[in-house]
């Protein structure tokens, strides 16, 4: 009953921690309605899509709130290498702040918050630590402090003791990934794999969680990194596959040539799917998980706008909360779903790819449906 | 549509980011925590089998166990059946030997017996045959203290002889 209670607590203080970076919306807005002196009805007029899609998106300081004028956030390290310029490190507080963007070094900032330089025929390559950078970092820091602290608690208690804390914990999970994901899929060459699995399992779940704090950064939301992490995979998957996976693929046996001119490449279209398919699920999935939480959120200002009084936001705000607050739980599970998803297509498109010739037929129906 | 445009940057950074946590992890968290696991299992698997075979053991132990109850019942139940059969044979024997040795000693006392009343038998004969002629010899006294009576009787012995 406690532990039910100490949920729900923690669930209402992330909601309510949610909200806070939308004060800084009305900063912005207060701003502009008197700089710019707009007639009263633009200035009321509270753009959702702006905020959420500012929230979703990589930047270039990790903002947190904002007090009136004063935006509390945290400027990153700016890092471009053009050939021209060379190399140059500085921090993102030059660029000044959103709305009066400052040129530096020849750099600044556009109106997607993308690095532009002055001379537009300059080509540069942006390496900045942005907020998404910096969340993975800040992930990979309690990812390598947790699992290297369970695995010295192995070590020190040995094989014989039962497991506790925190490695009682992730044990239930590693054991998941191996007898759930990685044998089944993997067959007897599952071991070889392990490493693979757990990283990408962890990493990912660590960092969707992490993407579900009040002010996070939505790192497995985005398509650059679902990319890499399914280019991963696409090349374990590459170099592991063996003679009877390409010969199935580019000469399928026992069917006739014409047909094998129209299946031949429907096969190979399927093999680079397979990369594509991983990385938009796990972006679409997280993306459209913070965009719902940031749109029902948004709602509480949206009605507060719609008439003279801001009652109707006043009251929405409950609504709202409760959404958020179901919608919040919802994805602290999808964290963990889509961390196995990931992980056990895989698998699976590995599995393929090493089966040995028995019993092909029969699988490859299995991983189409595990697939769907 | 500026969500789905890939950047370099970032890109960049995960990759370097996903290869050093993997190389890592894979050395020093996933090697020993699978080996670990792994060890448990056949630790596990080894005990259960142990445990197993302690217990078909002990069932084969007991199963002996029984047998040899079962044999050590049967021993003492033959065993007080032949002292029964013993202590009965004693007895009987016993009796045997008693009853002879009774029955010879009944013997003797009656031969004891007989030998002493024929003595006393012998006995009271002669005295018999003493007091007889004693009286005899007394009455032919008294009856011959007279000549007449002796004639008498010399005459009538002769008859008898003549008679003969």
């Amino acid at each position: 009953m406690t532990g039910k209670k100490y949920l729900y607590l923690v669930g209402l203080a992330w909601a309510l921690l949610m909200a806070i970076p939308f004060t800084k919306a009305y900063a912005q807005e207060h701003h502009a309605a008197e700089a710019k002196a707009e007639t009263k009805e633009e200035a009321s007029k509270f753009n959702a899509s702006e905020i959420i899609f500012g929230h979703v998106s990589d930047a270039h300081d990790w903002h947190f709130f904002s007090i009136g004028e004063n935006h509390i956030s945290l400027p990153l390290p700016i890092i471009i290498y053009s050939k021209t310029k060379g190399l140059s490190i500085f921090s993102s507080a030059k660029f000044g702040h959103e709305g009066h963007r400052e040129v530096y070094n020849g750099y600044t900032l556009d109106e997607h918050n993308k690095i532009a330089s002055e001379d537009k025929s300059e080509s540069f390559y942006d390496f900045s630590i942005t907020k998404n950078v910096l969340s993975m970092l800040i992930g990979v820091v309690l990812l390598l402090i947790i699992m290297l602290n369970v695995a010295k608690k192995y070590k020190q208690n040995g094989a014989n003791v039962a497991p506790s804390g925190f490695q009682n914990a992730l044990e239930p999970v590693i054991m998941f990934v191996r007898d759930d994901v990685a044998k089944p899929t993997l067959g007897a060459k599952y071991q070889k794999y392990m490493p693979l699995l757990l990283t990408l399992f962890f990493f990912i779940w660590i960092n969707n969680m992490l993407g579900l704090l009040p002010g996070g950064a939505n790192f497995t939301g985005n398509i650059t990194v679902t990319a890499c992490l399914a280019l991963i995979s696409f090349i374990v998957l590459l170099i592991n596959a063996n003679k009877h996976f390409w010969g199935h693929l580019l000469n399928p046996p026992g069917v006739p040539l014409p047909i094998k001119f129209l299946l031949v490449p429907i096969e190979i279209m399927s093999l680079f799917i397979k990369p594509i398919a991983l990385a938009i699920r796990l972006f679409a999935n997280i993306l459209a998980g913070h965009i719902i939480i940031l749109s029902i959120i948004s709602l509480i200002f949206i009605f507060s706008k719609m008439g003279q009084n801001p009652a109707a936001g006043y009251g929405f705000s409950i609504v709202s909360l409760a959404f958020s607050i179901f919608m919040f739980f919802l994805e602290l599970m999808v964290a963990a779903i889509q961390a196995f998803i990931f992980t056990n297509l895989t698998a699976v498109f590995i599995g393929q790819a090493i089966e040995d010739a028995h019993g092909h037929e029969e699988h490859d129906h299995h991983h189409e449906e595990a697939t769907a | 549509m500026e969500l789905l445009k890939p950047a370099l940057g970032l890109f960049f950074w995960a990759l370097l980011a996903f290869m050093i946590v993997f190389l890592i992890l894979k050395k020093f968290a996933w090697k020993p925590i699978l080996n670990m696991l792994n060890e448990r299992e056949t630790g596990i698997a080894n005990a259960l089998q142990t445990a197993e075979k302690v217990k078909g053991e002990m069932s084969a132990m007991k199963a002996e166990n029984e047998q040899l109850m079962k044999q050590a019942h049967e021993e003492r139940s033959a065993m007080l059946k032949e002292a029964k059969e013993i202590k009965e044979k004693m007895i009987t024997d016993a009796k045997e030997l008693a009853k002879t040795e009774a029955n010879k000693i009944i013997l003797d006392a009656q031969e004891q017996i007989n030998r002493s009343k024929m003595a006393a038998i012998t006995e009271v004969k002669n005295e018999i045959g003493l007091l007889s002629v004693a009286v005899a010899e007394k009455i032919l006294r008294n009856q011959l203290s007279q000549d007449s009576a002796q004639d008498a009787y010399v005459k009538k012995l002769t008859e008898e002889i003549k008679m003969n």
